[in-house]
C-alpha cells in the first residue's frame, strides 16, 4: 500500500512539474469546450434562395412573401427563368431555387393541384435537405391556409365551419432546442476521455524512452501496483477536468443540470478507468511516444466520429450502431446527456454502466497482462 | 557460496548471436570486471542476470537463486545501474532516492550508512532535479539509488562511460569501499585501464569470453615480449612489420606501435633494420604488457582462428 501511495505521489509530482501539461489539462479543454459548443453547430441558420415566379399572381406573391418573412431564408434574386436560376446554383450563390410555374393560381382554383419545383444544391447535403425541408414546411402551411380559406368561403355559404387538426410539437428536455445545451454535455465527455487517453498512452512509453522503466523493472514492484500507480493519478486529472468543464458549461452556457451530479461523477470514474486502461494498453505496445500518439489518434478519431456527438447513432447503419457499444466515448456522451438534461437515474443508465464496467475490466486486464517486466 | 554463477548462457537477437556459451563465476565480496568493446555483449549479459531478459539457453544463478525460476527473489537482492542514466530527470535528487527506497520497502535512514560516503557528496544538491546534475553526480546518484535497499549483488553496466577522469577515479574508490562492506560487484567497462582495479576480470569479445583471471595474473601469463616503437611514418611501419617473420602481431597504440614478437629480438638490431628501410626518428623500448595488449592480442588470435 505504501509503495502504491508513493508511486501515485511520484506521478503527481511529475505531472505538476511538467510545464506543458498543466495548461494542456486546464486551459485548452475550456477553450475547446466553449469553441466547439458554440461553433460546431448542425443547425442550418441561413439558406440562400432564388425564386422564379412565372405566375406573377396574388397567390404566388403571397407565397414569396411568406418565404422571405422567414428569417432562415434570404432571397438572393428573382430570376425570370429556370435556366437563370440554375446559374445561381451553379455559381454556388444560392442553396435552393424555387420555381413557381405559370398558371399556379389558376390551376389551384381549378383544383388541378399545381406543382412547384424545388431545386436544391446538394453539394452541401445538410444545407440542401434541411433547407428544402424548411421550404416544404412553408409551402405546406401556405397550402393549408389557402385550402382553409377556400373551405371557409364555401362554408360561409353552407353556414358551417370545419376545424382541422393542428399539430404543435413540444421539445422535451431541451424546450428551446438550444444547441449548446445538447452539445456541451457531449463535448465535455469527449474532452475528458480524449485528454486522459492521450496522457496515459504517452506515459509508460515515456518511461521506456527515457529508460526509467529499466530501473523500475529490476525492482520487486508488482505489475498491478505499477499500472494502478499510473491509473489513479490520471483518473484524478480526468475528474478535475470534468469539474472544470461542468462549471464552465454552467457559467458560460447555463446548461441544465437536471440529474444527480454525483451519479455522473460515479459513472465518469468507471468510464475513465476504461479509457485509461486502453491508453496504458497502447503505451505497453508502443516503443516511442510518436507511435503511441499515432495509435491513440486512430482510436480517438473513431471514438469521436462514432460517439453520437456529431451524428446521431440512430442514423448510422446497423453494424455501426453495434460498434458504438464498445466505444467508451459513446457511452459517456449518452450518459452525460441523459443525466444532465433528462435527469436520468441509475436504473435508466444501467446498460451504459454495464457495458462500461466490462470495457474497464477488459482494457485494464489486458494492460496489466501486456505490461512485461521481462523480455 | 558464489554471488553469480553463469553456465553456458547463449542469447540470439534474430540472426545475431549476442552471447555464445558464456560461463564464469563471481565470488562473494569480489569486484568482477567484464572488459570488452561496445557490442561485445556486456549489456545483454547484464540484462539477463538482472532478470530483464530471458536467455535462450544456459543457466544462471544470482545470490543463490536461478535467474529464470526465481527472478522475483533476485529482484529484491540486486542493485542495477543501467548503462544509460535511467532515473527520473524531473524528480529531485532526494525524491529519486526516497522513491527507490520506498519501492524496495525501505527508507533512506535505514540504510544510510551504506550510501553515506557517496550521498554526502551530492547532498548539497539534493533539491536539484536529477536531469540538471553533471555527469559525475548523476552516476553517484544512480549508485545511491542502486544501493539504497542494501543489495547483495551490484550490477554496474558501464558506470564510468562518459564521466570525467576525476569522477571515474572517485567512483572506483567508492566501489572498493562497497566491496569492504561485503557487496559483490559485477562491473562492465570498455576502458582497459580500469580493468586493473578489479579483483578478477573476464575479457569479452563478440559474445565470447576470451580469458578469465586476475588482472596481474593475466599480464604475467602473457609470456610474449612487447616493444613500443615510435617513428615518423607509423602507418607504413605497421605494414612493413606485419610482413616480417618474427612478428606475431603489430598494432597501433596511441602514438606508438606495440609489436609482439615470436621470440626475443635485439632492440639495436631491430632499430637498425627499421632505419635501413628508410624510417626516421625511430625509438624502440621494451615494455611490460597492459591488459589492453592482452586483449588486443587475444582478439587478434581469435580472429585468425576464425579465418
Amino acid at each position: 500500500m505504501k509503495i502504491l501511495r508513493y508511486l501515485i505521489q511520484k506521478e503527481f509530482i511529475q505531472i505538476l512539474r511538467n510545464k506543458a501539461l498543466l495548461p494542456m489539462m486546464t486551459i485548452l479543454p475550456i477553450v475547446q469546450l466553449i469553441l466547439l459548443s458554440t461553433a460546431a453547430s448542425n443547425e442550418v441558420k441561413n439558406v440562400d434562395i432564388v425564386i422564379v415566379d412565372l405566375d406573377q399572381t396574388e397567390s404566388s406573391r403571397l407565397l414569396k412573401r411568406k418565404i422571405i418573412a422567414n428569417n432562415r431564408f434570404s432571397l438572393i434574386a428573382n430570376p425570370f427563368s429556370t435556366k437563370e436560376a440554375n446559374q445561381f446554383l451553379q455559381a454556388n450563390k444560392a442553396d435552393i431555387a424555387l420555381v413557381i410555374p405559370n398558371d399556379f393560381e389558376k390551376d389551384f382554383l381549378r383544383r388541378e393541384k399545381p406543382s412547384l419545383q424545388i431545386i436544391a444544391n446538394a453539394i452541401n447535403g445538410q444545407q440542401a435537405t434541411v433547407g428544402s425541408g424548411y421550404l416544404s414546411n412553408i409551402i405546406y402551411s401556405f397550402n393549408e391556409n389557402l385550402i382553409q380559406e377556400y373551405i371557409y368561403l364555401q362554408a360561409l355559404n353552407k353556414k358551417q365551419k370545419e376545424n382541422p387538426i393542428q399539430i404543435v410539437p413540444r421539445n422535451w428536455y431541451n424546450e428551446e432546442l438550444k444547441y449548446t445545451h445538447f452539445m456541451a454535455p457531449g463535448i465535455l465527455a469527449e474532452l475528458t476521455a480524449l485528454l486522459t487517453i492521450v496522457l496515459s498512452a504517452m506515459n509508460i512509453v515515456r518511461e521506456r524512452e527515457i529508460g526509467t522503466i529499466e530501473q523500475i523493472n529490476v525492482t520487486p514492484i508488482k505489475k498491478w501496483q505499477f499500472i494502478l500507480g499510473k491509473l489513479i493519478p490520471f483518473l484524478c486529472v480526468g475528474i478535475v477536468l470534468l469539474v472544470v468543464g461542468i462549471l464552465t458549461s454552467k457559467i458560460v452556457f447555463d446548461i441544465p443540470i437536471v440529474g444527480n451530479v454525483g451519479l455522473l461523477f460515479g459513472y465518469a470514474i468507471i468510464n475513465l478507468i476504461a479509457v485509461l486502461g486502453l491508453g496504458l494498453l497502447i503505451s505497453n505496445f508502443a516503443n516511442t511516444q510518436q507511435q503511441a500518439i499515432f495509435v491513440a489518434f486512430f482510436f480517438i478519431l473513431i471514438f469521436i466520429l462514432m460517439c453520437g456527438l456529431f451524428t446521431p447513432i440512430d442514423s448510422m447503419p446497423k453494424w455501426a450502431q453495434y460498434f458504438t457499444i464498445p466505444n467508451p466515448l459513446a457511452q459517456f456522451v449518452s450518459v452525460s446527456r441523459k443525466i444532465l438534461m433528462k435527469g436520468s437515474t441509475i436504473w435508466d443508465i444501467r446498460f451504459e454502466i454495464f457495458y462500461t464496467i466490462i470495457l474497464a475490466i477488459v482494457f485494464n486486464s489486458l494492460a496489466i497482462w501486456s505490461y512485461k517486466k521481462q523480455e | 557460496m558464489e554471488a553469480i554463477i553463469v553456465e553456458n548462457i547463449s542469447k540470439n537477437y534474430k540472426d545475431i548471436q549476442a552471447l555464445k556459451e558464456v560461463s564464469f563465476q563471481v565470488k562473494e565480496g569480489e569486484i568482477f570486471g567484464l572488459i570488452g568493446p561496445d557490442g561485445a555483449g556486456k549489456s545483454t549479459l547484464f540484462r539477463i542476470l538482472t532478470t530483464l531478459l530471458l536467455p535462450d539457453s544456459g543457466k544462471g544463478f544470482v545470490a543463490g537463486h536461478p535467474i529464470v525460476e526465481e527472478f522475483k527473489s533476485i529482484r529484491k537482492k540486486v542493485g542495477y545501474m543501467p548503462g544509460k542514466f535511467s532515473l527520473y530527470q524531473d524528480l529531485s535528487v532526494e525524491e529519486n532516492l526516497s522513491f527507490f527506497a520506498t519501492i524496495f520497502g525501505t527508507t533512506i535512514e535505514e540504510n544510510y550508512d551504506l550510501i553515506k560516503d557517496i550521498y554526502e557528496q551530492i547532498e548539497p544538491f539534493k533539491k536539484r532535479l536529477a536531469g540538471k546534475l553533471s555527469g559525475g553526480m548523476k552516476q553517484k546518484l544512480a549508485l545511491c539509488c542502486a544501493l539504497i535497499h542494501k543489495p547483495e549483488v551490484l550490477f554496474l553496466d558501464e558506470p564510468t562511460t562518459g564521466v570525467d577522469v576525476v569522477s571515474r577515479q572517485e567512483f572506483w574508490e567508492m566501489l572498493a569501499v562497497l566491496k569492504q562492506k561485503g557487496i559483490s560487484i559485477l562491473v562492465s567497462t570498455p576502458y582497459m585501464e580500469e580493468a586493473i582495479l578489479c579483483d578478477r576480470i573476464a575479457l569479452i569479445l563478440n559474445g565470447e569470453i576470451l580469458n578469465i583471471d586476475t588482472p596481474n595474473q593475466m599480464i604475467q601469463n602473457f609470456d610474449k615480449t612487447i616493444y613500443a616503437i615510435k617513428c615518423n611514418r607509423l602507418y607504413d611501419l605497421i605494414h612493413y612489420l606485419r610482413t616480417q617473420d618474427y612478428t606475431e602481431s603489430c598494432l597501433p597504440f596511441g602514438e606508438n606501435l606495440h609489436l609482439v614478437t615470436k621470440e626475443k629480438v635485439e632492440i639495436e638490431k631491430l632499430k637498425k633494420e627499421i632505419i635501413t628501410q628508410g624510417f626516421e626518428q625511430v625509438e624502440i623500448e621494451k615494455i611490460t604488457p597492459t591488459i589492453e595488449d592482452v586483449f588486443l592480442h587475444l582478439g587478434q588470435e581469435k580472429k585468425e582462428d576464425a579465418n
